[in-house]
């Protein structure tokens, strides 16, 4: 659901640093915006930034499970509660593609998942917000899965094969995460005033969060500042997240239009001059505050994905308790 | 905390009759049957395969990215392996 490198100003981690060490090979097919494949030669910072990225985006489809998964047993409908089991298996689906991918680079899932537990790594601070009533189901699809479509669409071309090949897949199938999103909301916006104030609210909550999906400001006096330059060297990311951001909200205020919705932003505007839309300034402290653990639900979602975790430990040890007797017969 | 470390396996799909099998991705899993059925979980939930493989990730035996000019080097010279390598006279067809 979801793939970007940032964290809190004052996180321990200082920014990659190439060092010189970028092998001739390495740069060769970056100049010809071939892919790197796991058994190529790649600098140690550029194969510790990947494996981190990768690491916390395969994180959070798998977190991303739990605000939905909040709302299949008060599905609506029988038809709502189908999608939306299909759509929470396709973010363990997304999860999996992305472990199989950072494993490309020596890691093992096993530690990542341990890393996650631990607090090492992070996953999208966007799962720290509850869902508070089903027109949530509507705005995650509409808004979190729509910002994650245009994050993830230029990670097609990443330069790392396994990263782009995975995204290639997961982006064919988040396209129907987006539209029954979009239909939710639509429904429920043409439906009895009280429906119609649920969609509105949960557009109000879930618009602000959106936009920080996509990182901190990175361009004009914030172009110093973060990744973005090293990751765009290295053909990780193509557009900085300002462009990003830009493109999510001038695709998303029609689609307001359509749904009959208000965007909670009063200086958002259409710019001629630039054609773009304005927007409000960002309150980012919020975002830094919840990547450090301080969200609404920072605990609860970390409490459940490890109380899952423990929970399934008997099933693995029997798995491979049956694994092993059967070993012998299968050789012989 | 820890995890077992379940063998990792490389997953083929072929996606309709006619076609190979093409490889799409690895998983976890503790036996081949368990690995079967996961991929087709992970791999298959939008009618992607007819048929599918699992591999051992530790069976395949990989050439070696480093010595990838010296390993491929002997068909270089040899581009009269290719049709487009013969001078045909000006109105002869069928060849």
């Amino acid at each position: 659901m979801y793939g970007n490198d940032f964290t809190a100003p004052d996180g321990l981690r200082p920014a990659p640093d190439a060092g010189g060490d970028e092998p001739a090979s390495f740069l060769a097919v970056l100049a010809d915006g071939g892919r790197i494949e796991p058994r190529d030669e790649m600098p140690e910072a550029y194969r510790r930034s990947l494996v981190r990225q990768i690491a916390q985006h395969a994180h959070s489809e798998i977190i991303g499970m739990q605000p939905e998964g909040n709302w299949i047993a008060r599905a609506p409908s029988l038809r709502r509660k189908g999608i939306l089991m299909a759509k929470v298996q396709d973010e363990a689906g997304h999860g999996l593609y992305l472990y199989a991918a950072a494993e490309t680079l020596g890691v093992d899932r096993a530690d990542l998942l341990d890393q996650l537990h631990d607090g090492r790594q992070k996953y999208s601070s966007i799962f720290n917000y509850p869902t508070l009533t089903w027109a949530d189901m509507g705005a995650i699809g509409w808004l979190v899965d729509g910002a994650a479509i245009v994050n993830q669409v230029p990670l097609c071309r990443c330069s790392f094969g396994p990263y782009a090949r995975a995204m290639v897949r997961v982006c064919k199938e988040e396209s129907f995460h987006q539209r029954q999103g979009f239909e939710i909301l639509h429904t429920l916006s043409h439906g009895t005033p009280a429906q119609r104030a649920m969609a509105q609210d949960a557009v109000d909550r879930y618009w602000w969060p959106s936009l920080m999906m996509f990182g901190p400001s990175d361009t004009g006096p914030d172009a110093a500042t973060g990744h973005t330059a090293q990751s765009m060297a290295w053909g990780i990311k193509r557009f900085s997240n300002d462009e990003l951001r830009q493109r999510f909200i001038d695709m998303t205020v029609p689609q307001a239009e359509a749904l009959g919705l208000t965007l909670p932003d009063p200086e958002l505007r259409w710019n001629d001059e630039r054609g773009h839309y304005d927007h409000g300034p960002i309150d980012f402290t919020e975002l830094f505050d919840v990547i450090k653990g301080n969200g609404p639900c920072n605990q609860e979602r970390m409490a459940h994905r490890v109380g899952a975790h423990e929970d399934g430990a008997w099933v693995r040890e029997a798995a491979e308790a049956y694994a092993a007797k059967r070993a012998p017969e299968a050789v012989a | 905390m820890s995890t077992p470390r379940e063998p990792l396996w490389e997953v083929f799909v072929r996606s309709r009759r006619g076609l190979n099998h093409v490889h799409v991705g690895s998983l976890h899993a503790p036996d081949a049957a368990m690995a079967l059925r996961n991929a087709r979980d992970v791999y298959t939930r939008r009618q992607e395969g007819v048929s599918l493989w699992v591999v051992p990730a530790t069976a395949i035996t990989a050439s070696s990215p480093e010595e990838r000019d010296a390993f491929f080097d002997p068909a270089a010279d040899k581009i009269y392996r290719h049709p487009t390598f013969y001078d045909v006279p000006e109105g002869v067809e069928h060849l």
